[in-house]
């Protein structure tokens, strides 16, 4: 047994271990947690593939800024805050969870059937031809700003109008005041009076 | 090894371009004169840079080629598809201009997240490669979570813009596993393929594997991912409650534009890139087309509000639409795209009159509040009559000539019986768009109204053109199918 099966092994019982967790965990902040050990066994999967520069980008922003980012929210949310569990469709969790299993019965038997389509596939080949000619980076750097020029560029504009939308949700937010929550457009009449 | 730079040429991202440099100029003029009493100056620029990429979507009309590495298509089709997106934008502009000067808060954002969700319906008009259209969708959805929330004081706008924004999430992430699977299974995101890397049919192709399983899961997932946009049954759920609390001027636009931009993804995916593999995926739309036009049609019936009634006439509009898809043909094709835009123009109409009906606080939609308005407001009842009469698909309006020619090509490729469902759900839902007649001409009036709403200068300005648009394609229908025909024959690659 090689030892990249070893790691792979390894890195498969962490990540669906934590994924796993991350679902039955009470407490939000140890869901975030759990998140972040998902996310740093995905960057051993990126390693394990020889794609080092997207390893190291998965731990610096997902694992690093945004779950900081998600640990900040919560804690200004509120870490005691618990979701409430009634469900308000009757039968709604079983039938999700069977049509789920259903899904993923589809997603099993359709990747036994095609496996020849994924070995063809030959990405991993490729990969490693790429590592060793110009090198990980220089390679993605190559396909960024040439091939995929035009979806990088999109994915500013796509950040500008998410900025654009927290920026008036936020606003939106202090408008409403915790008495107009309660009984309507009131706020409306007092700002008439006002 | 020195990096090529590849030829970057705008023609095809243009009307995209201009839309967002006004979008950004617009905030930042918004920011920098600060709070004005009377901000016309907001709407007209935004009305510049709709009109600009107009323009430029009419340049480009007669080019067909690939650009930017293959990322997106210059064709007829898209053009087509931007000018009509352009126009639906002039119109919402102009309606929300008068819902925002009515709420008393004229915020230029708003202006500015219609902008940028025009230029992300625009773009996916014209994406050839998924991820593209991954991120044209996301950007116009991301714009339109916020527009659907922008009702200050209204907990219901909030709530269907939070249910809006989880749903939506939930597809994305269906639609970009249908994407990995795609990679997956034939390395290539690309729609046609070309000099810069092999698209997804060719590399299926050259595969050589016998067996389609992964690429057919992959489709299904692609279409739970657009089949959420344009609304169709059994990913309609958030459509109601969406309609209902986005302020109205946001869900005629949302009607119109999501279903464009959808469908158009939908068509250039089913009917150009998986055309050879169409006996896989047409079971599956079939499926879905039909629920669609049942369950629209049927729950229509029983709505008491009228943008919820709104909101399922939508669903059943995508149905009509999808039977135009499954023909698969030219004439399926530019039928598709008529439906659209004479649909879009119809909505936008439709919900102008609700807009100023519902009055401040967009609160007076159920059906109680629409008893005998013919008496009270009889140009607003007419106008509505005539949207309503529209979406029915009775003749001599231009919903008629819509359902003829998507049925006609259904009918053309052998698919009569699907033809059939469709006439008898449209029976169906003519009911409904009825019953709002009988309680506006044949109901009286319960309550004074304590305040009434004038309409503004521009809803009646919209209000009108779109029930020109309305009577006039309903009569010459000819010039905009034969636009919309030139549009089918230059679709790259098709």
């Amino acid at each position: 047994m090689s030892i990249d099966v070893a790691v792979f092994g390894v890195m498969f019982v962490v990540v669906l271990g934590s994924s796993i967790a991350m679902l039955f965990a009470r407490n939000a902040v140890h869901v975030a947690l759990f998140l972040v050990v998902t996310q740093i066994g995905l960057a051993v999967a990126f390693l394990l593939e020889g794609a080092y520069f997207i390893a190291a980008i998965q731990i610096i922003v997902y694992a690093g800024a945004i779950m900081v980012l998600f640990l900040f929210v919560i804690m200004l949310l509120g870490v005691d805050r618990r979701e409430a569990l009634n469900e308000p469709l009757r039968g709604q969790r079983p039938l999700a969870v069977g049509l789920a299993a259903l899904l993923a019965a589809e997603v099993l038997y359709v990747a036994y059937k095609g496996s020849d389509l994924i070995t063809t596939g030959g990405g991993s080949q490729a990969l490693q031809d790429l590592n060793a000619d110009p090198g990980n980076v220089k390679a993605l750097a190559r396909v960024v700003f040439s091939r995929y020029l035009l979806p990088f560029e999109v994915t500013s504009i796509l950040l500008v109008v998410a900025v654009v939308g927290v920026m008036v949700l936020a606003r939106q937010m202090s408008a409403i005041s915790p008495v107009s929550a309660r009984s309507g457009s009131s706020v409306a009449d007092k700002e008439e009076a006002a | 090894m020195p990096l090529d730079i590849p030829a970057v040429r705008l023609t095809g991202i243009a009307p995209e371009i201009a839309l967002c440099a006004t979008a950004l100029l617009l905030l930042v003029i918004d920011a920098v004169l600060g709070e004005r009493r009377n901000r016309w100056y907001l709407p007209a620029l935004a009305s510049i840079g709709l009109g600009l990429s107009i323009y430029f979507a009419t340049e480009a009309w007669g080019t067909t080629r690939l650009e930017l590495s293959g990322m997106v298509a210059v064709d007829g089709f898209a053009s087509f598809v931007k000018i009509t997106l352009a126009v639906f934008g002039l119109l919402t502009v102009w309606l929300g201009r008068d819902f925002l000067v009515r709420e008393r808060a004229e915020e230029g954002e708003f202006y500015g997240l219609v902008l940028f969700a025009v230029a992300g319906m625009m773009l996916m008009a014209g994406a050839a490669d998924l991820i593209v259209v991954f991120l044209a969708l996301e950007t116009f959805s991301l714009a339109l979570y916020v527009l659907v929330g922008f009702r200050r004081r209204s907990l219901l706008s909030q709530e269907s813009s939070m249910k809006y924004f989880l749903l939506g999430s939930f597809s994305t992430a269906f639609f970009l596993l249908g994407i990995a699977f795609v990679y997956g299974a034939v390395g290539s995101t690309n729609l046609y393929g070309g000099e810069d890397g092999p698209g997804i049919v060719s590399s299926f192709m050259a595969t050589g594997a016998s067996d389609v399983g992964l690429l057919i899961l992959a489709m299904g997932l692609l279409i739970v991912g657009l089949g959420f946009k344009v609304a169709a049954v059994p990913f309609h759920m958030w459509t109601p409650d969406a309609y209902q609390g986005a302020p109205s001027p946001v869900t005629g636009f949302m009607a119109a534009g999501s279903k464009i931009a959808g469908f158009a993804a939908l068509l250039r995916l089913l009917d150009v890139t998986l055309y050879p593999l169409r006996e896989d995926w047409r079971p599956l739309v079939i499926g879905v087309a039909v629920l669609t036009m049942v369950v629209g049609s049927v729950l229509a019936v029983v709505q008491e509000d009228v943008k919820r009634l709104l909101a399922y006439s939508s669903i059943a509009h995508a149905g009509f639409v999808f039977t135009g898809l499954i023909a698969a043909n030219d004439r399926g094709v530019s039928g598709s795209l008529f439906y659209l835009a004479t649909y879009g123009i119809t909505v936008l109409g439709a919900f102008a009159v609700v807009a100023v009906l519902s009055g401040r606080d967009d609160e007076k939609v159920t059906l109680r509040d629409y008893r005998g308005l013919f008496y009270d407001r009889p140009l607003l009842a007419g106008a509505l009559t005539l949207f309503l009469l529209s979406l029915a698909g009775v003749p001599v309006t231009s919903g008629f000539v819509a359902k003829l020619v998507v049925f006609g090509a259904a009918i053309q490729e052998g698919y009569w019986w699907l033809a059939v469902v469709g006439m008898v759900t449209s029976a169906i839902a003519a009911f409904f768009y009825l019953k709002v007649l009988v309680v506006m001409y044949m109901q009286e009036k319960e309550t004074e109204d304590a305040e009434r709403v004038r309409s503004g200068p521009l809803s009646t300005g919209v209000i009108g053109l779109a029930a020109l648009a309305t009577i006039v394609l309903g009569l010459y229908w000819g010039p905009l199918i034969d636009v919309a025909e030139r549009a089918t024959l230059f679709f790259a690659g098709g």
